[in-house]
């Protein structure tokens, strides 16, 4: 277990957007989180994240209790994420973008840069192989010198999970990576999830396009109207009542639909 | 390790070209002219660490310009200070303040920033005009002591201190240029571009802030600290609103978030303010159609234009010669940055300077609302 909620909840206001969700990513395998449209999955992410702080509840990251650290500081310990509207650092390279995105795990302060020190030159060139080598993981070595505004959706999807990867997280939080993309890039992500997670990285993503969510996912956490309705592997998960009444319209709310 | 000698080879010519200024320009006042015009390039070197690179409005830097201003004075007139002590006095004295306004000022965000450092600058002008028994009010304070002679050197000449303001811009220069390509930097313009990322990737977004915000009043104090030297007389106006928009329109002509902008652009506009003074009140009336036209033309300053050109003719002479992909030495796989990942590393730094233009642009796009601002207020 890498990570695990207890009793997590967040309100906007009088809207309870998460309530009491108990939930635990185990290490080393594939979490889906689903549900529909509003369920609460994404801002489920950005309490995970640091993000939003909890109205109630903890969470607690390889045993540590992370509820009230800063984003920054998240991202340290090893949660990295990704944005379901691809978040990118426009205009950019995609090379400069990833540098950038190892600055985390290096140590130069003000003084190295402005005498350029030894120390900074081996930690940029550190950054820099790292930039390269997420690159070449996520199958986009021949986009370095491109400009972010200048290449396609499914690469600035696999830019964006290259960008959380150069992080080197624990955890990596997709939200939504196939997003917008054709089927057949949808399944190239695919592997390439299945290569992160061979990697030794754990990962746990929101995703609407359920074949993707049934092919990859070791364990699926089912969530409607902030709540928690289901979880367990995905055979289970499909043939869940409560499951199939919140994505088809149960008898109880088949009016509102 | 590849050096890219062609990218040096105008800036080192700069440099001497600068050495020889005293020597080709004999009439007094256009040294003075030319003086001036580094003083206010160095201020906005400093402007252009928060506002270029960080892509945080600070409207109070007149205001820093007048503390480090007054600290020279009054160092050297009240306590007798020798000039360097009260200089370093004054830069610390800078970072001290805005470390401690760094605490309030990023709890606010984008126009908020902007309204409280402009209430900051106007707090530090109305300090500086009203508090009479220590800065003599509007009356000014005068004959403040010159620059101190370092061991043999002394500044007596006008060529002396010509050289001694010129090492202070080649020190800003080097402060903008070397944070620029560094990991600092990298970091302080991912915290412009998007605040979110920046904090999704571990990046301490405020502590980033706030270490711009100290250099950038550091420099822009630096600058303070030499005008009052040089002039030798200082007035409250130093710390007023328009020297303010000054410092931003000089960042705005040249190019802001680009090394190079903050010389071209205080260089251009106040060698061209002083050159026009002789058409009295009807200089604006040059000066304004001149104004708007820039900003229609090169949106970006004059350096974001230069190298939105160089870079568009370098992809058209790329795609005539048939290679749209850029060079298979610079797309270097993973296996060959481990190979020489210094190369690459200078490789990015190039890459970097290529893609200054579109820095630039993306700058003045966080500066679009200051920029109307900014136009409003002229």
């Amino acid at each position: 277990m890498i990570l695990k909620t207890a009793k997590l909840g967040k309100s906007f206001g009088g809207l309870a957007a998460v309530q009491d969700v108990d939930m635990t990513i185990e290490q080393g395998k594939i979490t889906a989180i689903i549900g529909p449209n509003g369920a609460g999955k994404t801002t489920l992410f950005n309490l995970l994240s640091g993000f939003y702080k909890p109205s109630s509840g903890r969470i607690e990251f390889l045993g540590e209790d992370i509820t009230h650290l800063p984003v920054h500081e998240v991202a340290r310990r090893g949660i990295a994420r990704t944005f379901q509207a691809t978040h990118l650092f426009q205009r950019q390279t995609c090379l400069d973008n990833l540098i950038v995105g190892h600055r985390l795990r290096t140590r130069v302060n003000v003084w190295d840069a402005l005498f350029r020190t030894p120390r900074h030159r081996r930690e940029l060139r550190k950054c820099v192989e790292r930039a390269f080598a997420a690159m070449e993981f996520a199958g986009i070595s021949k986009l370095a010198h491109k400009p972010v505004g200048a290449i396609s959706q499914e690469q600035q999807k696999r830019l964006s999970i290259a960008l959380a990867l150069v992080t080197e997280p624990k955890l990596l939080l997709l939200d939504e990576i196939a997003g917008g993309v054709n089927p057949e890039e949808t399944a190239g992500l695919g592997e390439l999830i299945g290569k992160i997670v061979k990697s030794g990285i754990t990962v746990c993503f929101i995703e609407h396009k359920m074949q993707m969510v049934m092919n990859l996912a070791d364990h699926i956490v089912v969530l409607n109207h902030g709540c928690k309705i289901a979880e367990g592997p995905p055979a289970d998960v499909s043939r869940n009542k409560a499951v199939i009444e919140a994505y088809l319209g149960g008898e109880t709310n088949a009016h509102a639909t | 390790m590849q050096f890219n000698w062609r990218s040096w080879i105008f800036p080192c010519l700069l440099i001497i070209a600068g050495l020889f200024v005293p020597a080709v320009v004999a009439n007094a006042y256009y040294i003075h002219v030319i003086i001036m015009g580094f003083i206010w390039a160095i201020a906005v070197y400093g402007l252009n660490i928060i506002l270029g690179y960080t892509g945080q409005l600070s409207l109070g830097h007149a205001g820093f310009m007048g503390l480090g201003a007054y600290t020279v004075a009054l160092m050297s007139l009240k306590l007798g200070a020798p000039f360097w002590l009260a200089m370093a006095c004054a830069v610390l004295l800078n970072i001290v303040t805005s470390w401690l306004l760094s605490f309030i000022a990023f709890r606010t965000r984008d126009h908020y920033f902007a309204i409280f450092t402009l209430a900051i600058g106007v707090i530090l002008h109305h300090v500086m005009e009203k508090w009479e028994k220590l800065t003599n009010g509007n009356n000014g304070l005068s004959q403040i002591p010159g620059f101190g002679g370092i061991g043999p050197i002394s500044f007596d000449t006008a060529a002396a201190r010509y050289y001694l303001i010129y090492a202070f811009l080649l020190l800003a220069i080097y402060v903008s240029w070397s944070l620029k390509h560094s990991l600092i930097g990298r970091t302080l313009m991912a915290i412009r571009n998007s605040e979110d990322l920046a904090k999704s990737i571990g990046i301490p977004v405020n502590r980033g802030k706030r270490l711009a915000f100290m250099i950038s009043a550091a420099l822009t104090g630096m600058a303070g600290g030499l005008y009052a030297g040089y002039i030798g007389f200082l007035g409250p106006s130093i710390a007023s609103i328009t020297v303010t928009f000054n410092l931003l329109l000089y960042l705005l002509v040249g190019g802001i978030g680009t090394v190079a902008g903050p010389l071209i652009g205080s260089f251009i506009v106040s060698v061209l303010t002083q050159f026009l003074v002789v058409l009295q009140d009807y200089q604006m009336l040059i000066f304004g159609p001149v104004l708007v036209l820039l900003t229609i033309f090169f949106p970006h300053g004059l350096a974001g234009g230069y190298y939105k050109l160089k870079h568009r003719w370098r992809t058209a002479s790329a795609n005539r010669k048939g290679k749209a992909e850029p060079a298979p030495g610079r797309a270097g796989g993973a296996a060959m940055a481990e190979a020489s990942g210094v190369a690459e590393v200078s490789g990015a730094a190039e890459i970097s300077v290529a893609a200054e233009a579109s820095d630039a642009a993306e700058a003045s796009g966080t500066a679009g609302a200051k920029g109307a601002v900014h136009r409003e207020v002229r």
